[in-house]
C-alpha cells in the first residue's frame, strides 16, 4: 500500500429547507470557503477538484459543475465530476483520494451543494432513474422503493413501525446537538406514529428533509501534510460497491441479495475494513456516519456496517444501542444523519466529514466521547451504488 | 433585503427504444395477454421482466418461458401521498413473483380496500398469492395487467 492520505479541511453549511439569499455556486463557494480556512490553505496549493454534484434536474441546471467551476477555484486545474447518486459525495472523497494515493496530485479539493428544496418535484425527478422501458410506468421513487425495502425487513425480521420511530427519535436527538443539521426538533415515538402515512410503512416524520447547503473537504497526501506538520485524520479503509439493477431480482427464489438488506454495502464494507485492518468492527468502532434517508434504513446498513448481527439491530435500538451515551459499541449518526439532513450532492460527503470531526475531537455536543475509529457510508441510485471508509486520527 | 425567485419547468420529449427483447415481450402481452420470461442459460433462473442478458454471468439468456398468471406478492407498499406527477393516492402497488419466474415483476394491486393502511397492508403481506388481470384495451406497456389477491 503506498503512503497514506489525510483529510485535513471540512467545511459544512448549517443545512436549511431554503437558502434564498444564496445562489447555487453561493453555497458551494460557502462550503469551499470553509474548508480552506479549516485547513488553513490558500487556492494556489489546491491541485485538483473533484466536483460533487448527483442529478442535474434536482438543482435544475444541466451540468451544473459548469456553473461551480468558478465557485471551487478550479481556473487552470484538474476536474472531475462525480454522480453516484445520494453516494456521490463518498464517491468524490473516494476520488480524491484515487488522485492523492496514485502520486498524481498532492492536494485535492472535493466540493459541492445542493438545493434540493428548490425543486418542487423531487420524486418526479427521482421517478426518472428508473428504466423507462420495465419500470417507470409505475410510481416507483426513493421513498416508494425503501419502503419496500421496509415491507421485506418486517417480514423477514419482524421490524415493527415502533422500531423505525426509535430511529428516528434517537435521531433528532442526536441533531438537536448539531449546528448543521437541518431537522433539529427533538420528537417522541408517539409523534412520530402519528405523523401522517406517505408509503407504507413510512411516515413523514420516517423519511429525510429537503436541504440546501454545500460541502467541501481538503485531502492531501501523508509526505505533504508531514512536511508542513499539519494535522490531519487518516483514510485507512475505503471500498465501493455496486449492486444489480432490477429491484425485481432482489427478491423470489434464488435471490443473490435480498431488498431487505444491503448486500452490496456489506460487501464494500468487508473491503474497507481489510484495508484498514479492522477484525471486529462491533468492538472497534466508535461512531459510525451510515448513510440513511428514512428510519428503516438505518437497520439495514448498521447490519452491513457489521455493528449486529442480520436483524439484529431493532432489539438493540431498543436496549438504547447505537444512541449518544451509549456504552456499548458504536454510535450511530451521532450527527442526526441523512434522516435529518439531505442535501443528496453532499449528504454521503457530510457522513465523512462528520465520522472525521468525530475522530478529530471536533464534534462538539455532538462528540461520541474518546472516538478514534470512525466509519461512514453512502447509498445511490436504487440502493445501487455504495461506498465506504474508514477514518482514523 | 428584497430576495427574488424565477419558477422554472422543464418539458422534455424522448421517444425510446425498446429493443428485442422488451418488444417479444410486450406484443404477447398487448396481442395474447400472456407474460413471459426468459431464461438464464447458467442458473436455469427465469428472469421476468426479460432481459437480453444475465446479470450474474453476462451471457445472452435462453428460452422463452411463459410465467403466471398466478403469484405470490414479494414487496409492496401503499401510497397515502401525493406526488407530482405521479397518480394521485391511495394507490398500492410493488413486485411480484409470477408462477414459474425466479424473480419479482412491477405492477399495480387492486381489488384491496386501502383505507386502513394496516388492514391493507395485512391483505397485501408478503407470500400472498395473487392472480394477473389484464386489460381490455392493451397498448403493450406495463399498465397492460395488474396484480388482485386470489380469493381463497
Amino acid at each position: 500500500m503506498s503512503a497514506r492520505v489525510g483529510i485535513i479541511g471540512i467545511g459544512q453549511s448549517n443545512f436549511q429547507a431554503r437558502r434564498d439569499d444564496a445562489s447555487y455556486p453561493d453555497l458551494v463557494r460557502e462550503a469551499v470557503a470553509l474548508a480552506m480556512k479549516d485547513a488553513g490553505l490558500g487556492f494556489d496549493e489546491i491541485e485538483a477538484v473533484v466536483y460533487s454534484l448527483s442529478p442535474d434536474a434536482m438543482v435544475g441546471i444541466g451540468n451544473a459543475e459548469r456553473l461551480g467551476v468558478d465557485a471551487v477555484g478550479a481556473r487552470n486545474k484538474r476536474f472531475l465530476r462525480i454522480n453516484t447518486g445520494g453516494a456521490t459525495g463518498i464517491s468524490s472523497v473516494a476520488a480524491a483520494w484515487t488522485h492523492v494515493a496514485a502520486g498524481a496530485c498532492d492536494v485535492v479539493l472535493t466540493a459541492g451543494a445542493d438545493k434540493v428544496g428548490e425543486c418542487g418535484d423531487s420524486q418526479t425527478v427521482l421517478n426518472k432513474i428508473w428504466d423507462p422501458i420495465y419500470e417507470r410506468s409505475l410510481p416507483l421513487g426513493t421513498i416508494n422503493m425503501l419502503a419496500m425495502s421496509a415491507v421485506r425487513y418486517m417480514h423477514k425480521y419482524g421490524m415493527t413501525e415502533e422500531d423505525m420511530a426509535r430511529v428516528v427519535v434517537k435521531n433528532r436527538r442526536h441533531a438537536a446537538r448539531n449546528p448543521h443539521a437541518h431537522l433539529r426538533k427533538e420528537t417522541t415515538i408517539d409523534e412520530v406514529m402519528a405523523s401522517r402515512m406517505i408509503s407504507w410503512p413510512v411516515k413523514l416524520f420516517d423519511c429525510c428533509p429537503q436541504s440546501s447547503g454545500g460541502g467541501a473537504m481538503i485531502l492531501a497526501s501523508e509526505r505533504w501534510i508531514k512536511a508542513r506538520g499539519l494535522n490531519a485524520v487518516w483514510i485507512t479503509g475505503l471500498a465501493h460497491s455496486s449492486e444489480s439493477y432490477y429491484l425485481g431480482d432482489r427478491m423470489g427464489r434464488h435471490v443473490v441479495a435480498d431488498h431487505a438488506d444491503a448486500h452490496a454495502l456489506a460487501a464494500s464494507f468487508r473491503k474497507s475494513y481489510a484495508m484498514a485492518g479492522i477484525t471486529d468492527p462491533a468492538r472497534q468502532i466508535h461512531a459510525a456516519e451510515l448513510y440513511a434517508p428514512f428510519s428503516n434504513t438505518e437497520f439495514h446498513s448498521i447490519e452491513a456496517a457489521g455493528l449486529a448481527g442480520l436483524g439484529q439491530s431493532p432489539a438493540m435500538l431498543r436496549e438504547g444501542a447505537f444512541a449518544l451515551g451509549t456504552n456499548a459499541g458504536a454510535v450511530v449518526n451521532a450527527s442526526g444523519g441523512t434522516l435529518c439532513t439531505n442535501a443528496i450532492a453532499v449528504t454521503a460527503m457530510a457522513r465523512v466529514a462528520e465520522a472525521a470531526l468525530q475522530v478529530r475531537g471536533d464534534a462538539g455536543e455532538r462528540q461520541v466521547k474518546g472516538a478514534r475509529i470512525a466509519v461512514a457510508s453512502g447509498n445511490g441510485g436504487d440502493h445501487q451504488f455504495f461506498g465506504t471508509m474508514v477514518l482514523e486520527a | 433585503m428584497e430576495l427574488l425567485k424565477r419558477q422554472e419547468d422543464w418539458k422534455i420529449t424522448y421517444t425510446h427504444a425498446l429493443g428485442e427483447t422488451a418488444s417479444w415481450f410486450y406484443v404477447q402481452i398487448r396481442d395474447h395477454a400472456k407474460i413471459f420470461g426468459k431464461r438464464d442459460v447458467a442458473s436455469g433462473r427465469v428472469l421476468c421482466p426479460p432481459r437480453a442478458f444475465s446479470d450474474q454471468t453476462l451471457e445472452p439468456t435462453g428460452d422463452w418461458v411463459e410465467v403466471g398468471p398466478g403469484g405470490v406478492i414479494e414487496a409492496f407498499t401503499i401510497v397515502y401521498d401525493k406526488f407530482n406527477n405521479l397518480p394521485d393516492p391511495p394507490y398500492a402497488f410493488g413486485y411480484v413473483m409470477l408462477d414459474g419466474a425466479d424473480t419479482g415483476i412491477g405492477g399495480f394491486f387492486k381489488g384491496v380496500d386501502l383505507t386502513s393502511p394496516e388492514a391493507a397492508a395485512k391483505r397485501l403481506g408478503v407470500g400472498t398469492r395473487v392472480i394477473t388481470r389484464f386489460a381490455e384495451k392493451r397498448t403493450g406497456d406495463l399498465l397492460d395487467f395488474w396484480f388482485e389477491p386470489s380469493v381463497s
